[in-house]
């Protein structure tokens, strides 16, 4: 789970500073675990150096915290990367899928989710296929159909709220256009 | 190399509400292809009219390069038990009869002897897992036995396609599984094409290639994502 993209994501709406970025992040990623400060300072340090963010100001009465930090135009590339590579499609839950919405719900519009959503979907149906061809033959050992079920079974999991969230976000991009 | 079944802008409404609303498809000979969408969307519907129990509004719906949206009822009916079979999620076999005579029923119709029929049908019956139910009526069989016999039924005449209506919706997992491997496995023996009309993911990737309808129409971003076999 990669928090320095959703602190990406969060500071394409604009500049913020850490203790704002915290907030956001715990807001919009409530099944997430609540981010530590720590982390946030350690992560946009590293942002910084990597020359994805820059500090945009400081907030004079908050203290000697209140930096605040907006993205830069490389962030911005690494950002958009992020958001349109498809995961591979792994046997169990990856939170990447999830975040990945919800930050181009923030960071882009319902339009870029539904684009990768789309691309994620088609993935995640191709593998299906696969690991239902491989059970389906005569040679496949119970080893094998049973290692097949347990991945066709997640990724079960994921297609029905990936197909849900798509339904979902089609109704949003109707509510923007209409 | 045309298509062997194929529906164009096919549109079918139900008094005032559309139900399709210019549908294209094509299925080639052998193919699997999986009908997914959410419900409502028009998945039966159009199973219907490409198997000819419904004509279209509008659009034509072509097998072997005719137009049978424009036949008769009794040539449409004359077709579905030729070339085509229907299997549904329930409640297909005749309840008074075996399951062997069930079996038998759409080959006596297609004219052959009784002796004959009864043999074929008492062979599928095997081909299908459940030859010792033979004697048995539907009333007496679990739901997976019944859509064994059914799907028996179904194939007894090998016909070129094979309309499903989500055949294993009301079985548990594995039963469920067993019985669309026994469809996928037969109709790959005799090169049936199958129409998979299912809302589950997992039974769509028994398919060839998916289409996604949605209200009506066929849905954009379900396009293209089939892998060819
Ligand atoms: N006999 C009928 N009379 C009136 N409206 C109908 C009839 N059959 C279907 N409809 C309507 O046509 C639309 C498409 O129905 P259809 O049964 O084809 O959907 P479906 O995709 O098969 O749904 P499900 O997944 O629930 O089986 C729906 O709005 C439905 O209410
Ligand atoms: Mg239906």
């Amino acid at each position: 789970m990669s928090t320095a993209h959703v602190l990406l994501g969060l500071l394409a709406g604009g500049p913020r500073h850490g203790y704002d970025l915290k907030r956001a992040h715990d807001e919009s990623l409530p099944r997430a675990k609540p981010l530590a400060f720590g982390q946030v300072y350690a992560t946009l340090g590293r942002l910084e150096r990597d020359g994805y963010v820059t500090e945009s100001g400081q907030d004079r009465d908050g203290g000697p915290d209140r930096t605040s930090y907006e993205l830069t135009d490389d962030g911005r590339r690494h950002l958009d990367t992020w958001l349109s590579a498809v995961e591979p499609p792994a046997p169990y839950v990856t939170s990447e899928i999830f975040s990945k919405v919800v930050v181009a719900l923030h960071a882009a519009d319902a339009e870029r989710a539904r684009d990768y959503l789309v691309a994620q979907r088609a993935a995640h149906m191709s593998r299906m296929r696969e690991l239902t061809t491989a059970k389906s033959t005569p040679a496949a050992s119970i080893g094998d159909v049973i290692a097949a079920d347990y991945a066709i079974g997640h990724l079960e999991a994921d297609l029905r709220w990936l197909q849900t969230t798509l339904t979902r976000v089609a109704g949003l991009s109707k509510e923007v256009t209409n | 190399m045309s298509a062997l079944l194929s529906g164009t802008n096919v549109v079918r409404n139900y008094g005032a509400t559309p139900a399709l609303r210019g549908v294209d498809l094509a299925v080639d000979e052998g193919e699997i292809v999986a009908v997914t969408g959410p419900s409502g969307c028009g998945k039966s519907t159009l199973l219907h009219c490409l198997a000819g129990i419904l004509r279209p509004d509008a659009g034509t719906v072509t097998y072997r390069d005719q137009n049978i949206g424009l036949w008769s009822e009794a040539a449409r009916s004359r077709l579905r038990r030729t070339d085509f079979g229907v299997l549904f999620q329930f409640g297909q076999l005749v309840p008074e009869l075996t399951a062997v005579e069930n079996v038998a029923l759409p080959l006596l119709l297609a004219g052959s002897g009784r002796r004959e029929a009864r043999s074929v049908a008492a062979e599928w019956l095997d081909r299908l897992g459940v030859a010792e139910l033979a004697e048995q009526r539907p009333g007496a069989m679990s739901g997976g036995q019944q859509q064994r016999c059914a799907t028996a039924r179904a194939l007894v005449t090998q016909p070129r396609v094979l309309f499903a209506d989500e055949p294993t919706g009301a079985l548990d997992v594995l039963t469920g599984e067993q019985v669309l491997g026994e469809i996928v496995r037969v109709a790959r023996e005799l090169g049936t094409a199958v129409v998979l009309v299912t809302h589950a993911a997992s039974v769509a990737a028994y398919a060839d290639r998916e289409i996604v309808l949605r209200d009506g129409v066929l849905d954009p971003t379900g396009l293209g994502l089939g892998v060819a076999r």
